[in-house]
């Protein structure tokens, strides 16, 4: 396929769903769930580390309308993981569905279900609880070989090849280099040797978590719920409950965003287990608080970074150490680490030697999750303030230092499973930015009136596209009467439009109107397997099993045509609405009547079906430049402007790519400037629900403005890459570095709060 | 206790506890339009107009809403479909789980005021958030709809 | 969750002192917005919705602000603007957002005496008083000092003394708690300043005498004065230290607006 003009791909196009979302229609979960459905309500510990001495649950029991009440003892004993990844499961079974001990303050001690909440309510109260109260781990940097063990049980299931050692509260750990980092750094003129901390911040996606579950009429768990991983969910509830997975059916109607916090299974087993006991219909829906305190947030991690450059500013060596904190339990803890090294260093092109390192530790937090940008948010933070960092060492602009070092087209990069930059616009991307925002004229910084500055700040970032070798879509497509074509799809549309996307590309594979393309929410039993979406994978990985579904259709059509029409297919051309001979036009058939024909039992009905899994995984990159007002007098500080610049390949959904990034970028700069996750000596969340915890509002984020800078990815559907997570990753560093370039203060740790500010100035 | 409220232009009669919420009142009573996002009265999601000023339903005892009018984004679809076109045309749909509160804000704005300016237009709207567009395509949507030409 | 076994809307305020005096478990209703958060057993709840007490009066001496007036009734109301330099709005525009304001009423609001109440600081910059069923009309200093107890908040009266005002406050985020309100008000060269999410409730140092404010040493002596007089405490949104140190900056920026 060569870039060229699309009918469709390329296009504004808008949502399949959107008439429906905005015209309020009940789509969601809990809109779904029948009267007459129990309620189910989970009772939490309120100790960062204890072991159940007794639970009695008889009084509980006895509140009119309650069903059940579940204790540890009441669930398998099988250990297994929350986590949505492909098999095998890199994240070690280290959960049940409730256990003997708990290991965060709100991880479940019961499990109550009754008629309605306030029946539950009551009953919560009344189950009796006594505590072997133990000292917990809250510090990341106290977990490693603490005497204290997190997980002292004998069936923790650790699977291979992540250097997981449960006795010393290692998750995971790894320690890979190339060249003699050491002699290399020593040789260079300029190093930058710091630690970089990004805390674990809440997706607060608008939609909590919800799952309802029901028998259906074969017997079969039915779990319909909010989730960006349907068939994950069917094998994650079959673990836990030791059923096999024919005995689930997992059923994703609309989600209400997820941005990988419905990566993770956070509360379908409950109701799961609910309904399989009782057999009765079983509806859980976490309260904003519970999302908060018991949800799927980012790794809590902190890099060190060292990096040497030489008197030119050429890199030379980088060695970088992360150490992430996985929480009680180790959903993606394996995963996000290795991502805040393979998707840093590789922006940049030319290290003499290179190591990277991680440890990923347990400690008494909730589990960490999926959370955009996954792992790739915390390295590049890190990564990119040790350049912002290098630059001033330099006295040089950052941004002329980026242009020195950063990867380009061709180049194979420092650290990315031995691939190659197949497509890359990074360099024009920062030339945009810097165009964009005025970089040369209002570097480092301007006043616009006393005590206030306006200063600017930069930063790059890439991602990938899928994960090489293991994501995978399929896709089916059924020809239809009339002509019209639906497409089954098993990845999860979460508000992001890939159904749209995927349609966008039939239609311009088949040569038909957009609204001949039907689409489906998926159904375990119905939808063709996907691995989910997540790993920015649904556009790249599915967009290409979209493309040879199609492949295969026009070829089948063109045989049953040319069956039909008795003339060899060769001699025949499709246009998308009708086949024909090439050599006379008049003679040819309609899709339609071609339909009407086969149904009518003189051919084979026609329905195509691809999968496809990629050897590589592309990435995308940005860049993006913050202007930030600061008041010296109070500290704060204000965005005023964010400006970026993406390369995603070829822009599939010109809207839908443009939103993808102006919602990435102010998640970006909630976590850069609002976002606090604060906890009490005690290990109790302080900043559980949306009054306490501030996600930016519309007269928060200032004006945020996006272009892109198309490459094209030979491996991608139509030369596409991935969007949904590239798009996080700029703003904590480039507004750190604003700041800087502001107040020469250098902040290390997000977020940047008005406080730390005025405390730097003070004391400077 | 029994209350009559005027909900979407249909009397209802109900049975409630007294310490029913508008929002599971309106809900059970099908407008599954309106959302609850958070515990607090922070999120938006839940904006229902109570004798046509928006208000959080979340946070509005359904015994207040007594002998009143309330209505969802079901009781003024065609109104908000002159509005959703622009939102539709942006992308700024996206989940779609804040939209009806969102929605239901813009259409009293309009009510209220017109032709308000841009400024005027965010701070109104600032207690509806979104986590999906990074409020951005919503506000050129915003801007279409209100014909403002300023720019911020 | 709350729980309430009773709703009644009151038809006099006699009724409703008289049932809030029969039992702790009685209570007033207003916007509902904190109540609903918390996990109060509740017998009754009181309802003052049918007592005709949402009404915004004015007379050419005063304003009478009904308790069951909302926030947003106060932030539209153009005459309050208009008398008090809008620094109304400015109080009330970074409370959530337009539909919290039209939910949360005035009594709700200033009866509790919240630490971080923007409606107590700018009504305590003002010749404010407030009437209580039971104790009649009390001035605002007393009333933030006194402790809560079970009478009616009725009505706010603001005196339209000439007075200018200005009210500031620093947050986290535009729609967030302030970390520091401020208002300051000043008539015949005498100040009132008023600060509040200190985080205590707010507290008053007036008839404070600054001369030149263009004078910087003498606003300075004048600044540290005050602050000296004030109770600073840390939360989460911010340390005493803090706290104090913007104090300054608002009172400054305060007068600076005042004096324009």
């Amino acid at each position: 396929m060569d870039k060229m003009k699309h009918r469709y791909v390329g296009q504004p196009i808008i949502k399949k769903d959107a008439k429906a979302l905005l015209s309020g229609k009940p789509v969601y979960t809990d809109d779904l769930v029948p009267e007459n459905t129990l309620t189910v309500k989970l009772k939490r510990s309120p100790h960062a580390f204890a072991k159940i001495k007794s639970i009695d649950v008889s009084k509980a029991m006895l509140v009119p309308g309650i069903e059940t009440v579940l204790t540890y003892k009441d669930v398998p004993q099988n250990r297994f993981t929350l986590a949505g990844q492909t098999f095998p499961e890199p994240s070690p079974y280290d959960r049940l569905i409730l256990d003997e001990y708990v290991r965060f303050v709100g991880d479940p001690v019961a499990i109550i279900a009754g008629k309605d909440e306030d029946c539950c309510l009551k009953a919560m109260k009344l189950v009796k609880v006594e505590y072997e109260v133990l000292e917990p781990i809250l510090d990341l940097k106290q977990s490693l070989d603490n005497p204290i063990l997190i997980h002292p049980e004998e069936n923790y299931v650790a699977h291979d090849g992540q250097g997981t050692d449960q006795k010393r509260n290692l998750c995971a750990s790894h320690d890979e280099s190339e060249g003699d980092v050491e002699s290399v750094l020593a040789s260079c003129e300029y190093i930058v040797d710091e630690h970089y901390r990004i805390k674990a911040v809440n997706q607060a996606m608008m939609e909590p978590f919800t799952a309802y579950t029901s028998m259906d009429l074969y017997g079969r768990l039915l779990v319909q719920s909010a989730t960006q991983i349907p068939f994950h969910v069917r094998r994650i509830v079959s673990h836990a409950l030791n059923i096999s997975k024919s005995q689930v059916r997992v059923v994703k109607p609309r989600i209400g965003g997820g941005f990988g916090a419905k990566q993770t299974a956070v509360c379908e087993v409950y109701p799961a287990i609910v309904t399989y006991l009782t057999g009765k219909p079983a509806h859980l829906t976490y309260t904003r608080e519970e999302c908060f305190i018991s949800g799927s947030p980012r790794h809590e991690m902190e890099v060190h970074i060292r990096i040497g450059a030489d008197k030119t500013g050429k890199f030379k060596a980088v060695d970088l150490y992360t150490l992430s904190n996985t929480g009680a339990y180790g959903e993606h803890g394996p995963t996000t680490v290795a991502l805040s090294g393979t998707k840093s260093l590789s922006m940049y092109y030319g290290f003499e030697a290179h190591r990277f390192a991680y440890d990923v530790v347990y400690t008494n937090r909730l589990s960490a999750g999926a959370y955009r940008g996954y792992g790739a948010t915390q390295g590049i933070f890190a990564l990119e303030s040790a350049v912002n960092e290098l630059a001033h060492k330099m006295h040089m602009d950052p941004s002329v230092l980026r242009e020195m070092n950063m990867v380009h087209e061709g180049n194979k990069f420092t650290h990315y499973y031995g691939e190659t930059a197949t497509s890359c616009a990074l360099d024009r991307c920062v030339a945009k930015v810097k165009e964009m925002i005025d970089w040369d004229k209002k570097y480092p910084c301007y006043e616009v009136a006393p005590n206030k500055v306006r200063a600017v700040g930069m930063a790059m970032s890439m991602q990938g596209s899928g994960i090489s070798n293991c994501d995978v879509g399929t896709v089916q497509l059924r020809l239809n009467d009339d002509g019209f074509y639906t497409l089954m799809l098993g990845c999860s549309d979460m508000g992001t439009g890939c159904d749209t996307i995927l349609s966008q590309m039939a239609a311009d594979c088949m040569g038909c109107d957009l609204d001949k393309i039907v689409v489906y929410g998926v159904d375990t039993d119905q939808s063709p397997y996907d691995s989910g979406s997540y790993a920015s994978s649904t556009t790249y990985i599915t967009g290409m099993a979209v493309v040879k579904t199609c492949e295969i259709m026009t070829k089948k059509i063109m045989k049953a045509a040319s069956e039909i029409l008795d003339i060899p297919k060769d001699n025949l051309t499709f246009d998308g609405e009708r086949v024909f001979s090439i050599e006379d036009e008049t003679i040819g058939i309609t899709l339609a009547d071609l339909v009407t024909k086969l149904q009518a039992g003189t051919g084979e009905i026609l329905y195509a079906q691809a999968s496809h899994t990629s050897p590589v995984s592309p990435p995308p990159f940005m860049a993006g430049a913050a202007e930030v007002e600061i008041d010296l007098e109070t500290g704060k500080v204000t965005p005023i402007d964010y400006v970026a610049c993406v390369d995603c390949g070829t822009v599939v959904n010109s809207n839908l790519a443009r939103v993808q990034t102006e919602g990435g970028l102010v998640q970006g700069i909630g976590m850069a400037l609002y976002e606090d996750v604060r906890y009490t000596e005690k290990g109790n969340m302080i900043n559980r629900n949306f009054m306490q915890y501030k996600i930016p509002t519309r007269i928060d984020m200032g004006q945020v403005r996006v272009e892109f800078e198309e490459s094209f990815e030979p491996s991608g559907p139509f030369g596409a890459k991935s969007i949904g997570e590239v798009v996080i990753n700029t703003p904590a560093p480039a507004i750190a570095d604003a700041v800087y370039n502001g107040t020469g203060l250098r902040f290390r740790t997000m977020p940047i709060t008005a406080e730390k500010v005025f405390m730097g100035l003070k004391n400077k | 206790m029994k209350i009559q409220v005027l909900l979407n232009g249909k009397k209802v009669e109900a049975d409630i506890n007294p310490n029913m919420m508008l929002l599971d009142f309106v809900r059970t009573q099908g407008m599954k339009s309106v959302k609850r996002g958070c515990d607090t009265g922070n999120c938006g999601l839940c904006t229902v107009w109570l004798d046509d000023k928006p208000v959080l339903s979340c946070s509005t005892l359904a015994a207040r809403a007594n002998g009143r009018r309330v209505t969802t984004l079901e009781g003024v679809q065609k109104e908000a479909e002159e509005f959703s076109v622009f939102l539709a045309k942006e992308g700024a749909d996206q989940c779609g789980f804040c939209s009806p509160g969102f929605i239901m804000a813009v259409l009293a704005l309009k009510r209220e005021n017109p032709n308000p300016t841009a400024q005027e237009m965010k701070e109104y709207l600032a207690g509806n958030l979104c986590r999906c567009t990074g409020y951005q395509s919503q506000y050129r949507a915003l801007v279409k709809y209100f014909g403002i030409e300023e720019e911020i | 969750m709350f729980t309430m076994k009773n709703y009644v809307q009151a038809s006099s305020l006699e009724e409703a002192y008289a049932l809030r005096k029969k039992s702790k478990k009685n209570v007033i209703l207003g916007g509902n917005l904190w109540m609903k958060m918390g996990s109060r057993n509740i017998m009754t709840g009181i309802d003052l919705c049918s007592l005709s007490l949402d009404r915004l009066e004015e007379n050419e001496k005063e304003y009478k602000i009904g308790c069951m007036c909302t926030l947003r009734d106060l932030e539209v109301n153009e005459s309050l603007q208009k008398e008090f330099n809008g620094s109304f709005k400015e109080a009330l525009k970074h409370i959530v957002g337009v539909q919290f304001r039209n939910t949360a009423t005035v009594g709700g609001s200033v009866f509790p005496r919240f630490g971080f109440s923007d409606v107590l600081t700018i009504l305590a910059a003002l010749d404010t008083s407030i009437e209580l069923y039971h104790a009649g009309l009390i001035p605002i200093k007393e009333f933030i000092d006194r402790k809560l107890d079970d009478d009616i908040l009725v009505n706010v009266v603001i005196g339209k003394d000439g007075r200018k005002v200005s009210y500031q406050s620093h947050r986290m985020t535009e729609t967030d708690f302030a970390v520091l309100t401020c208002a300051v008000s000043c008539k015949d060269g005498k100040y009132t300043v008023v600060l509040g999410a200190t985080p205590h409730r707010a507290q008053i140092v007036d008839y404070v005498e600054l001369a030149d404010p263009n004078d910087e040493k003498q606003l300075e002596t004048f600044l540290d004065a005050i602050v000296e007089q004030v109770r600073f405490g840390s939360n989460m949104r911010g340390s005493a230290e803090y706290r104090k140190a913007i104090a300054k900056v608002l009172i400054k920026r305060a007068i600076a607006e005042i004096s324009e």
